[in-house]
């Protein structure tokens, strides 16, 4: 019998559960492998154990899925559609075919992974009802006995199912298609099991009696704050992101997680970016005990370096606190909103800055090396088109409308002429702006270019474009 | 003049109470004639000012933005930039001296997480400046604890206003603050004094508007912008500097 089929296999007609015989029969020189159920598991439990990196919560949905409960860590990744782009995207580059759905339950989003329209869906809070009604009875995780009944009874999607009144459903087909239902809707709870990455530090603390105040939260983070630095000490090793798992009473988990923007391996530097997160987790009844993973770390050697902008380049004494300072500001801000600028040997000025990690080490370059002219405080995001009218090529534009107020010139300097880079892009072959400084009547002053030199017509179409301030 | 015995007192206990301006702490100088109108002979440390665009430039606060870098330029220590929109283009810091090494850029996206980050950063001791942009309101209690955050670690703060609306009035709303700007742009001087009529931009004018200081009465100064070293400079075409320019209005 046929266990599995590929793309290629599927076009074909070849679907799981045809015999084999019939299978050969259909397509001549068909690739035949012996199906391994305890490899598939062991491979999707390796699988689960690497998507730690999205959340500590994951776990291994057999034969084909797998669970990820991003509750609280979608922050760090700018949102769950940035957090799903990234893992389909990692997963399809390694030749898997991927479904994704994110959903405040564990049984839509199995449905809707498995019979969604969409390849990625994405459930708003509090959607899943109106998101699943349409989807087949399958979606549910029904027994396939009951699945058969419900096709004899006409019931094919599963807002029929939620339109049957549920004491005539229990007594028809027994508790376990309500519960099914009431997990999909969000009704009945259903804590997914985590797989623990093997080789990880980790430190766990139980309780004798269910603590749930933010003190009692804060003294047990800092009691497993320093067991976990002890760890990490004798491993050479430095955290750059930390999950605080927190079991419920009622059998839910929690997870605060937070990142560093450097290997860190101080007690109170990791208690303090945890006990800070601290207001985002919801104790219910209690929290019986806490686990302090450390899921990301990087070699550090045995004394804590410098932080490089504050030892290396020698500016700064008395400041140690700034990568924690730098944390902080990241895990409230979101992974990526802090950063540091650094000048890059390219003309054109949308291209002259990258921005590189808050505490990278010092450049230590001369910007005015790049481009001796100046360069405006306030560079648009991207160029705006103005309407301007200019005497001669050579000359600044005399008038131009910007924010709707027209703008008379009455000085100006340029131009600055900025080649497109040939050796990037074949559409900046003969590609230049021309860029003006000018200054209005009240002495404001505006950056604009125009695309071309003004004459020649393969060097752009002389439209005008407003790109910084002041 | 003589003050009575018990004016004097009660004037010492006020100074006292305004911890900030009876510890003359060390600031920037930002020109002569400005630092001695000012208390603690400059743009304090340890304390928060606050920066506005004038007219057309309430918006971006271009030539505010400048200003608040070129006194960054000559603190010492890593530099926190709050920035609402990321719309600020490093090399143009360079220019006026603060090198993009010592600025750490924070995206905050709200006046909210602005105020937030600013509090944070100003908390911590041995930066050089800390500087917010914030739209819309600075209330008196997001001020005062900006303040205070400021006075216990030294660092100096600067609240960037910005406002889609020109000379927002809500710039001189009540707040915390030891001294607001409003930084307005005035037409420049020929690059060549001595020849009108060569093309070109020399340096930026502005004028340099104090609206409110504790300690000081508001006063006007016409300056030109920032050299490459962060210093203010005087116009050379204006005979008698500083008192150029009237004060047009007295703000409390």
């Amino acid at each position: 019998m046929v266990a599995g089929a590929d793309r290629a296999a599927r076009a074909l007609g070849i679907r799981p559960g045809l015999p084999l015989a019939q299978a050969q029969a259909r397509v001549a020189g068909l690739v035949i492998e012996e199906a391994d159920p305890a490899g598939d598991a062991a491979a999707l439990a390796d699988l689960a154990a690497w998507c730690i990196r999205y959340t500590p919560l994951t776990a291994p949905a057999h034969p084909e899925g797998l669970w990820l409960d991003i509750a609280g860590c979608a922050g760090l990744w700018d949102g769950e559609a940035t957090l799903v782009a990234d893992l389909t995207g990692r997963l399809r580059r390694a030749a898997l075919v991927v479904r994704a759905a994110v959903a405040d339950t564990p049984g839509a989003a199995h449905a809707l992974a498995r019979y969604g329209r969409e390849p990625v869906t994405i459930v708003p809070e509090g959607g899943q009802a109106a998101a699943i009604a349409a989807l087949p009875v399958e979606g549910l995780r029904l027994e396939a006995v009951d699945i058969v009944q419900f096709r004899r009874l006409g019931i094919e999607r599963i807002g029929d199912l939620i339109a049957i009144p549920r004491g005539p459903l229990t007594r028809r087909f027994g508790p376990g298609v309500l519960r099914r239902l009431d997990q999909a809707l969000g009704l009945a709870s259903e804590p997914i099991e985590p797989v623990v990455p093997p080789d990880c530090v980790r430190r766990h603390l139980a309780f004798a009696e269910p603590i749930a105040t933010p003190e009692s939260l804060a003294t047990a983070i800092a009691a497993l704050a320093g067991p976990v630095c002890t760890a990490l000490e004798a491993a050479g090793q430095g955290a750059r992101r930390l999950d605080l798992v927190c079991a419920r009473v009622d059998g839910a988990a929690q997870v605060l997680r937070a990142g560093t923007a450097a290997p860190v391996r101080d007690a109170t530097h990791i208690a303090r970016l945890l006990t800070e997160r601290l207001e985002t987790l919801d104790p219910g009844l209690g929290i019986e005990s806490m686990t302090l993973l450390v899921p990301v770390a990087d070699p550090l050697g045995f004394t804590q370096p410098a932080t490089g902008l504050l030892g290396t380049a020698g500016q700064i004494s008395g400041a140690p606190g700034l990568s924690l300072l730098v944390d902080r500001l990241s895990n409230r801000l979101g992974e990526g909103s802090l950063w540091r600028a650094a000048a890059v040997e390219s003309e054109v000025p949308e291209r002259s800055v990258a921005r590189i990690p808050p505490l990278a080490p010092p450049t230590s370059r001369d910007w005015r090396t790049i481009s001796p002219w100046p360069r405006p405080i306030r560079l648009l995001p991207r160029p705006r088109p103005v309407q301007a009218t200019a005497l001669l090529p050579d000359h600044p534009p005399a008038r131009f409308v910007w924010r709707r107020a027209p703008v008379r010139v009455r000085r100006g300097d340029g131009p600055e002429r900025i080649y497109g880079e040939w050796w990037k892009r074949n559409a900046e072959m003969t590609a230049l702006r021309d860029y003006f400084r000018v200054e209005d009547g009240q002495g404001r002053r505006y950056w604009l270019y125009r695309r071309g030199d003004g004459a020649d017509k393969s060097t752009g179409d002389g439209a005008w474009f407003l790109h910084g301030l002041g | 003049m003589e003050l009575p015995g018990h004016l004097a007192e009660l004037r010492q206990q006020i100074a006292r109470m305004e911890r900030s301006v009876s510890r003359r702490l060390a600031a920037i100088p930002l020109g002569p004639a400005i630092d001695a109108h000012l208390p603690a002979g400059g743009l304090a440390l340890g304390a928060l000012h606050e920066a506005a665009g004038g007219g057309a430039d309430s918006e971006d606060g271009a030539a505010a933005a400048l200003f608040a870098a070129g006194v960054l330029a000559r603190t010492e220590g890593p530099v926190i930039w709050a920035l609402i929109r990321p719309d600020l283009f490093a090399p143009a810091l360079d220019a006026v001296g603060l090198h993009p090494d010592r600025v750490i850029f924070a995206h905050a996206g709200t006046s909210e997480s602005v105020l937030m980050a600013m509090e944070e950063a100003l908390r911590e001791p041995g930066l050089g400046g800390v500087v917010g942009e914030i739209e819309g309101r600075l209330g008196l209690t997001a001020s005062r604890r900006l303040q205070l955050a400021a006075e216990v670690s030294g660092t100096l703060g600067i609240a960037l206003r910005r406002s889609r609306r020109q000379d927002d009035p809500a710039f001189d709303a009540p707040s915390a603050v030891l001294t607001r700007w409003r930084i307005t742009t005035l037409p420049s001087a020929p690059p060549l004094l001595h020849a009108p009529e060569v093309p070109g931009l020399g340096r930026a004018r502005w004028q340099l508007e104090l609206r409110r200081a504790r300690g000081a009465a508001p006063r006007t100064w016409i300056v030109e912008a920032c050299d490459a070293q962060g210093r203010l400079g005087l116009p050379a075409d204006l005979e008698h500097g500083s008192d150029q320019v009237p004060n047009r209005r007295r703000a409390g």
